[in-house]
């Protein structure tokens, strides 16, 4: 009875704290003290609980789950459960051997040859073989399967020429030697050719069920995969859920029981569902929250850096930034970018002065300017600006392309706001929806500065120094430089691990002194996580496989 | 009847075909396309896939594909999710939308024919001015307010009920407690709706010549309202329920995504969004054939609820 009062009190209270945040400004809201559960883990602190199962919300809901045609982030945080390539991941993101056991790579760097796990197993209990990932290599570049993503197959031997179908897919420099051993020629030494196996696109595909199946062979019940975990049920829009495969080579290590994987649009939807206790962990957050979660949720708030560029695009192909590098430099350097990471962005962003995101083994660039102070900056920026040909009386109107979205609406603000003060730009900020945005940007028509966004595929600075290439088909700068392209050529083809990681750092100098793009940021990633969710690191590419994960006891 | 029946459902013919004529070429109009994504595709895969799909062909001739298709019941595959036809999307998007929206039109209707019959009965009284000021509030309190605000208390603090979903992953999955917070929130605009509606309506009959009389014969004011005054008073609300039926059950896209419901309201959405030509355009057809059904059902009601209307 006096629980019973006492908990009538507390939903009193509640209600009343609900109304007054209701009144109070955004981010503001008054915290509700949680009444704390049994210690998590246990006594020891790792006891496992009863219920091994994961919730977790993932975002939009994956286009398909057929590995050869999948494209989003969301479809591959799936597939990586239900499938292993080659190569795979540790939960810190470091590569290791999957479906493969070991590899042993040619003195030219060109020849790999892969062997595969004895006991490697298909989810219906068939043995895995060479020639599956032969032909699912194949396939994935073949230009019938309707790939989008058969583009990272390219360092493979005729893998361009199969892609664009000058060449069959069986003349692809892939070929099973015998039922464990798997040989992939290169057409040049690839250092991060490794990496790449952990993609997709390189999965292997379980012949039988794709040949019986057809177009519906990634559905539920029908989907055959290597992986830790398959495929049991699949509700559009409601959810998706994997349950350990017993036939997996590793089984014996795999903790979970069943993975939920919700799509969830709204961040402030999975947010509100992951407090009432409906999720794990979620994909994202909504910005606005986070200043609030860092006072009341902040053991399991995570906030780690993603491989993730944020910059705008300078069109160096018209005016006013066509052949004008000191009005580029002037934009860039009177923006105040720590006021942007801290007041507009507020995620915990990294201040970018350059345009490769920390990658490992990659000495970051940037231009000397970013040790000074912003005093300095503006100094140096209205120099530029008056070098540029511009002044008070004849400032620079400017149009600004973003695409729909009010995070990049209040950081487009802002940019326009730090110029006008610095440098005295009128700048008109234009929004697009974001296909119509993609087509603008890349017809270089209508653009002169436009929100420009790229996170890499893997974990090298290529995936991000290949964009700036005179003839790269995302280069929507237009930026052309001789001296870039032959180093990121050069680099592409040197073998030496330290050589080619100093070329590609020359090209950055080369290029942030030309500056076709406009750093602002590199992103994090951003969610919160139960703290009973164990073996979940945060990791660059933001990958993490569920068969390292595991439940504690709460 | 049958007759009736049948012009009606002959009649609807062209005005869907001008919808669908409307919608195909407008949503080619539109720029930018299925295919289109940062990562850009190699030319030769960007022209398969629009082979695949028939987008390589002139315009005309994909809408006469379209409508042959149309015509053998066959509404072609979703572009955004490749592997599903727009056929099987509908399918499993349709009943959580009708559900949902069935169920907030019914209590919408219960509970604002109560309320305005209510408010009429007691006109300028204090029960008159309190249901009228919760209407005026139901109606310009915007859903996406009191979602979030119902979610928050009911499910973040007290815990009484889920904060989205149906239930997926838990005991309760498929049961009613998951439906409790999006059907009142959808239901709540609906109630002021229809509570302003019959409260006019209902002063304006009782008011008329037959309720006096019927007074003056001594009938009670429940035998008045319930025998006498209340099937005249519902015409004005029936035309608006007609047409508002077939807006909620064919999914709103607000409460959708606040209580994270896998609707048709968000299919349209994301469908718009990326260009899923066939869903959107499956979506608006539906949306527009349901429409005329709801006015054709309406005026059936018409006709029982006042003789005059009848042919």
């Amino acid at each position: 009875m006096i629980y019973r009062a006492v908990r009538a009190r507390r939903h009193c209270l509640a209600l009343l704290v609900v109304l007054l945040a209701a009144c109070s400004r955004p981010g503001e809201e008054a915290p509700v003290p949680v009444p704390q559960a049994v210690a998590v883990g246990g006594a020891s602190g790792t006891e496992l609980a009863a219920r091994q199962i994961l919730r977790a919300a993932n975002g939009a809901e994956p286009e398909t789950l057929d590995p050869h045609r999948a494209t989003g982030v969301t479809a591959s945080n799936i597939l990586r459960d239900v499938f292993e390539g080659l190569v795979t991941e540790a939960a810190d993101g470091s590569l290791i051997p999957g479906a493969a056991e070991s590899w042993t790579v040619s003195d030219d760097g060109r020849t790999y040859n892969f062997t595969l796990r004895a006991n490697g197993r298909w989810s219906n209990g068939d043995p895995v073989t060479a020639e599956d990932f032969a032909s699912g290599l194949r396939r994935s570049a073949d230009p019938k399967t309707l790939s989008e993503y058969s583009a990272i197959l390219y360092p493979i031997d005729n893998a361009d020429a199969v892609v664009n179908g000058r060449l069959p897919p069986d003349k692809l420099g892939v070929r099973a030697i015998d039922d464990r051993t798997l040989e992939i020629r290169l057409h040049s030494a690839t250092p991060y050719f490794v990496g790449l196996l952990t993609h997709s696109s390189t999965y292997a595909v379980h012949r039988p069920s794709l040949q019986k199946f057809g177009s519906k062979f990634a559905r539920a019940g029908n989907l055959v995969g290597n992986g830790a975990f398959r495929l049991d049920a699949w509700v559009v829009q409601s959810h998706i859920l994997l349950t350990r495969n017993p036939y997996y080579w590793d089984n014996v290590h795999t903790t979970l029981n069943e993975v939920w994987y919700f799509p969830v649009e709204s961040a402030e939807a999975e947010l509100n569902r992951y407090r009432a206790g409906e999720f794990d962990l979620t994909y994202t957050l909504p910005n606005r929250q986070i200043p609030w979660l860092r006072k009341n949720l902040a053991r399991e708030l995570r906030i780690a850096p993603y491989l993730g560029s944020y910059v705008y695009g300078f069109n160096t192909s018209r005016p006013p930034f066509k052949d004008n590098i000191p009005l580029r430099k002037a934009l860039a350097m009177a923006l105040d970018r720590d006021v942007i990471v801290t007041k507009v962005g507020g995620a915990g962003e990294i201040a970018a002065y350059g345009w490769v995101p920390p990658v490992t083994g990659y000495q970051g660039q940037s231009p000397a300017w970013a040790a000074w102070t912003q005093e300095q900056r503006n100094v140096e920026a209205r120099r530029q600006y008056a070098l540029a040909g511009y002044s008070s009386e004849k400032p620079l109107r400017l149009e600004l392309f973003y695409n729909t979205e009010s995070n990049h609406r209040r950081l487009a603000v802002a940019m326009a706001a730090m110029w006008r003060d610095v440098l005295g730009v009128e700048t008109e900020i234009l929004s697009q929806e974001w296909q119509v945005f993609l087509q603008t940007r890349r017809a270089r028509i209508d653009t002169q500065l436009f929100r420009f966004g790229w996170v890499g595929d893997y974990d090298d600075p290529f995936t991000f120094a290949e964009i700036l290439q005179t003839t790269h088909g995302m280069n929507d700068m237009a930026y052309s430089n001789p001296r870039y392209d032959a180093l990121v050529e050069r680099a592409s083809r040197e073998g030496d691990a330290a050589a080619r990681m100093a070329m590609l750092e020359e090209a950055e100098r080369i290029m942030l002194d030309d500056m076709p793009v406009l750093p602002i940021y590199f992103y994090v990633t951003k969610r919160v996580i139960k703290p009973w969710v164990a073996g979940y690191e945060d990791n660059i590419l933001d990958h993490h496989n569920s068969r390292f994960v595991r439940i504690l006891r709460h | 009847m049958l007759r009736l029946i049948l012009r009606r459902l002959l009649e609807s013919i062209p005005t869907l075909l001008i919808l669908i004529a409307v919608t195909f070429f407008m949503m080619r109009m539109a720029p930018g396309g299925p295919f289109d994504t940062e990562k850009r595709l190699a030319p030769e895969i960007e022209a398969n896939l629009r082979a695949a799909y028939h987008l390589d062909e002139p315009l005309y001739q994909q809408f006469g594909r379209y409508l042959w298709n149309l015509a053998r019941g066959d509404f072609g595959p979703s572009f955004q999710y490749r592997d599903r036809t727009v056929t099987e999307l509908i399918a499993s998007g349709f009943p959580v939308s009708l559900q949902l929206g069935g169920l907030a039109m019914l209590i919408a209707v219960l509970a604002g024919v109560s309320l305005g019959s209510l408010a009429a009965l007691r006109q300028n009284k204090p029960a008159d001015y309190g249901t009228m000021a919760m209407a005026m509030t139901g109606i310009s309190v915007p859903n996406f307010v009191v979602g979030p605000l119902l979610v928050l208390v009911f499910a973040v603090y007290l815990g009484w009920l889920p904060a989205g979903g149906l239930g997926e992953g838990s005991a309760a999955a498929g049961g009613w407690r998951n439906l409790v917070l999006p059907v009142f929130t959808l239901a709540l605009t609906q109630v002021a709706y229809i509570a302003r509606l019959t409260r006019g309506s209902m002063i304006e009959v009782l008011r008329s010549n037959f309720i006096r009389t019927a007074r003056a014969q001594g009938l009670s004011t429940g035998t008045i309202l319930l025998r006498h005054a209340l099937k005249p008073a519902l015409i004005p609300v029936i035309s608006y329920v007609g047409p508002a039926t077939a807006g909620l059950i064919t999914g709103s896209v607000v409460i959708e995504t606040i209580f994270d419901l896998p609707g048709l309201g968000r299919y349209f959405v994301t469908g718009a969004l990326n260009r899923d030509y066939t869903l959107v355009l499956w979506i608006v057809v539906f949306y527009g054939a349901l429409i005329i059904l709801c006015n054709f059902l309406v005026d059936l009601i018409y006709g029982w609820l006042d003789p005059r209307s009848r042919e």
